[in-house]
């Protein structure tokens, strides 16, 4: 067996082309089994291209691509029986009800009905919605859709689960359930894929991750390495009244490796935060508050995706 | 807290049927087709399960038709000449017309605005397109729902022509498979032309093709009635060999004609098909 037979998700110089956009532009990525792996980036920047390709519904425009060893553009209907997929936007059926929607899915996957019926029920207590089961799904809050999808992408028990913005609408309770939803299923050996925009959400989730930007990949690695690579080991952040942080930027500009401005903060990448607060004081900078913290992936992200960026 | 909820589905292989195209449908490219539209029509028998007045309504509109037409006109004109060059009764005339007409539109119906409702707004295929299920499924699936939702009319009307006494020969029964036919063709053919319409507005142009079609399709009366070029125009289309089949079974006419017309509305259905395969494949696999 080959490094690339335990790979779920293989490509290489993966691009997708819509028209004159090229909305991912040579990508390699290698998702192990097992494992729960991360895309982030800002708004187009090609995350959801490159889900989709994986999903089998979106044709690639050049390069290699095998999901669970197969060739999306050959077995698509193969490799789909197996992929449990949460689209960025909910695509439920809006003609049946909560348990049908789940039932009927689950039909499309060659389920039996009895099987499906069971399902249904399993699924609908894992997504909360048992009290809703014989709703229609149009007057659903967003995050009970959210929670249908999500429950929905499980009828047939996926390999790999590819979860786009799994979390988006959702309020805080039922995120920390999915999350915990999702460590169960890893360990019952899913294999996870999922973009997100929520930093912590990629810290707590992925063992590994990319960062996209502008249809290519700029970075990868686990969350630690990651930050130990763009990031230093803490942060101090200065807040100020809105614009009046440009002024102290010339002061603080050497007291730190790398400086981000923010609207209303200038954050000092440093590896010890103290001793630089120390030093900001000294030379008579006086922010409005301020704040020693750990790096983040958010820094990373910040520093990777570009915002105004002082070295 | 979260820990004593209900425990994830396990991964496992469990259930899945294996699932193995017939011979004929290895033709078509990879990947379009998993051989599993019946689950569609599964659907669409659960969303219309109440639905029982829009078949109740689609069951009286040809029968309305058929007074209307048939017995009202039959009044003025009794005799037309049929198919086998002999007089015949008009009503009995128009009556296997009418079967086809009303098989026409309600496949063409149910396979237009229905399913770009379902294209378009409902994002219903995006969903079923990320399941095994292929572009090809969801031609079959969807034309397969139109044509029994038409068969239902159809039987509906044959069972009134019976009655009626409008049925001379046993090869009448086979009215209702021809129903099927043609409700199968146009079913396709709409699909496939929905694929093809960027607005509500678009769908004028169905009735402008429908329509015309119903007038013009020997409906009301025979072929003869046309001049020589005319004839050949009418000849090429589709409703007219709808009518023309029909009209043979019903009447006891039956040729090795018939057969001419239904392989023009097999080939309809199955030319609908693969463009609306293509086209459903082209729109959302992108
Ligand atoms: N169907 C499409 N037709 C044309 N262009 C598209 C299509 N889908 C995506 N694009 C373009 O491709 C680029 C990448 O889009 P994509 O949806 O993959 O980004 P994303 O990383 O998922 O962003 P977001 O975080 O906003 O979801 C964008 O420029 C977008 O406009
Ligand atoms: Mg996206």
């Amino acid at each position: 067996m080959t490094a690339a037979d335990s790979l779920l998700v293989h490509a290489s110089g993966l691009v997708k082309r819509f028209g004159d956009v090229e909305a991912v532009r040579g990508i390699d990525v290698g998702v192990r089994r097992g494992e729960a792996f991360g895309f982030l980036g800002p708004n187009g920047a090609g995350k959801s291209s490159t889900m989709r390709m994986i999903a089998c519904v979106s044709p690639r425009s050049a390069g290699e691509l095998r999901v669970l060893g197969m060739d999306p553009q050959r077995d698509g209907p193969r490799i789909r029986a197996r992929l449990g997929v949460v689209p960025q936007q909910d695509t439920l059926d809006n003609e049946l009800t909560v348990r049908q929607n789940l039932q009927v899915y689950g039909r499309y996957f060659g389920l039996s009905r009895d099987t499906v019926r069971r399902k249904a029920v399993e699924l609908m207590e894992f997504a909360q919605l048992s009290d809703r089961a014989e709703d229609q799904v149009e007057p659903l809050s967003g995050g009970m859709k959210r929670r249908l999808t999500i429950a929905r992408s499980l009828v047939n028990d996926p390999e790999l689960l590819l979860l786009d913005e799994p979390t988006i609408g959702l309020d805080p309770q039922a995120r920390h359930l999915l999350w915990d939803r999702l460590y169960q299923l890893r360990h019952a050996g899913v294999t996870l894929i999922l973009t997100t925009h929520y930093m912590d959400e990629a810290e707590q989730l992925c063992d590994r991750l990319v960062v996209m930007d502008g249809g290519r990949i700029v970075a990868e690695g686990s969350p630690a390495e990651l930050i130990a690579r763009y990031s230093t080991r803490e942060v101090l952040e200065l807040r100020f009244a809105p614009g009046h942080q440009r002024d102290a930027l010339p002061v603080v500009a050497t007291l730190a490796d790398r400086v981000e401005v923010l609207p209303d903060r200038l954050l000092l990448y440093t590896a010890d935060g103290e001793a630089s607060l120390a030093a900001v004081h000294e030379r008579d900078v006086r922010p409005a508050s301020t704040l020693i913290r750990r790096s983040t992936l958010e820094d990373v992200f910040l520093r990777l995706t570009g915002r105004s960026l002082v070295d | 807290m979260a820990h004593e909820l209900t425990a994830p589905p396990r991964p496992g292989r469990g259930d899945q049927t294996e699932q193995r195209p017939s011979p004929l449908l290895r033709i078509v490219p990879p990947g379009l087709y998993a051989g599993r539209a019946r689950m569609l029509v599964e659907r669409s028998f659960l969303v219309n399960r109440r639905s029982w007045l829009a078949v109740v309504s689609g069951f009286f509109e040809p029968l309305f038709f058929l007074f209307a037409l048939g017995l009202g006109f039959g009044t003025l004109v009794s005799t037309v000449t049929g198919p086998d060059g002999q007089p015949m009764d008009y009503v009995a005339f128009v009556a296997p017309a009418l079967l086809a007409a009303s098989a026409m539109n309600g496949a063409v119906y149910d396979a237009t605005i229905n399913i770009f409702h379902k294209m378009r707004y409902a994002k219903l295929y995006d969903a079923v397109l990320s399941t095994p299920l292929g572009p090809l499924d969801v031609a079959v699936g969807e034309t397969s729902w139109a044509l029994l939702r038409g068969g239902l009319y159809a039987a509906g009307f044959v069972v009134v022509l019976l009655g009626m006494g409008l049925v001379s020969s046993a090869w009448g029964l086979l009215a209702l498979p021809a129903a099927l036919l043609v409700a199968f063709a146009f079913a396709a053919v709409g699909m496939a032309a929905t694929t093809f319409m960027r607005s509500w507005q678009d769908f004028d142009l169905v009735n402008l093709a429908v329509m015309p079609l119903f007038l013009f399709s020997t409906t009301f009366y025979p072929l003869s009635v046309y001049p020589r070029p005319l004839r050949i125009a009418v000849e090429c289309l589709p409703l007219y060999h709808g009518v023309a089949l029909l009209r043979g079974l019903v009447t006891g006419y039956v040729h090795w004609g018939l057969l001419g017309h239904v392989l023009y509305l097999v080939l309809m259905a199955v030319v609908g098909l693969l463009v609306a395969t293509k086209r459903i494949a082209r729109l959302l696999l992108r």
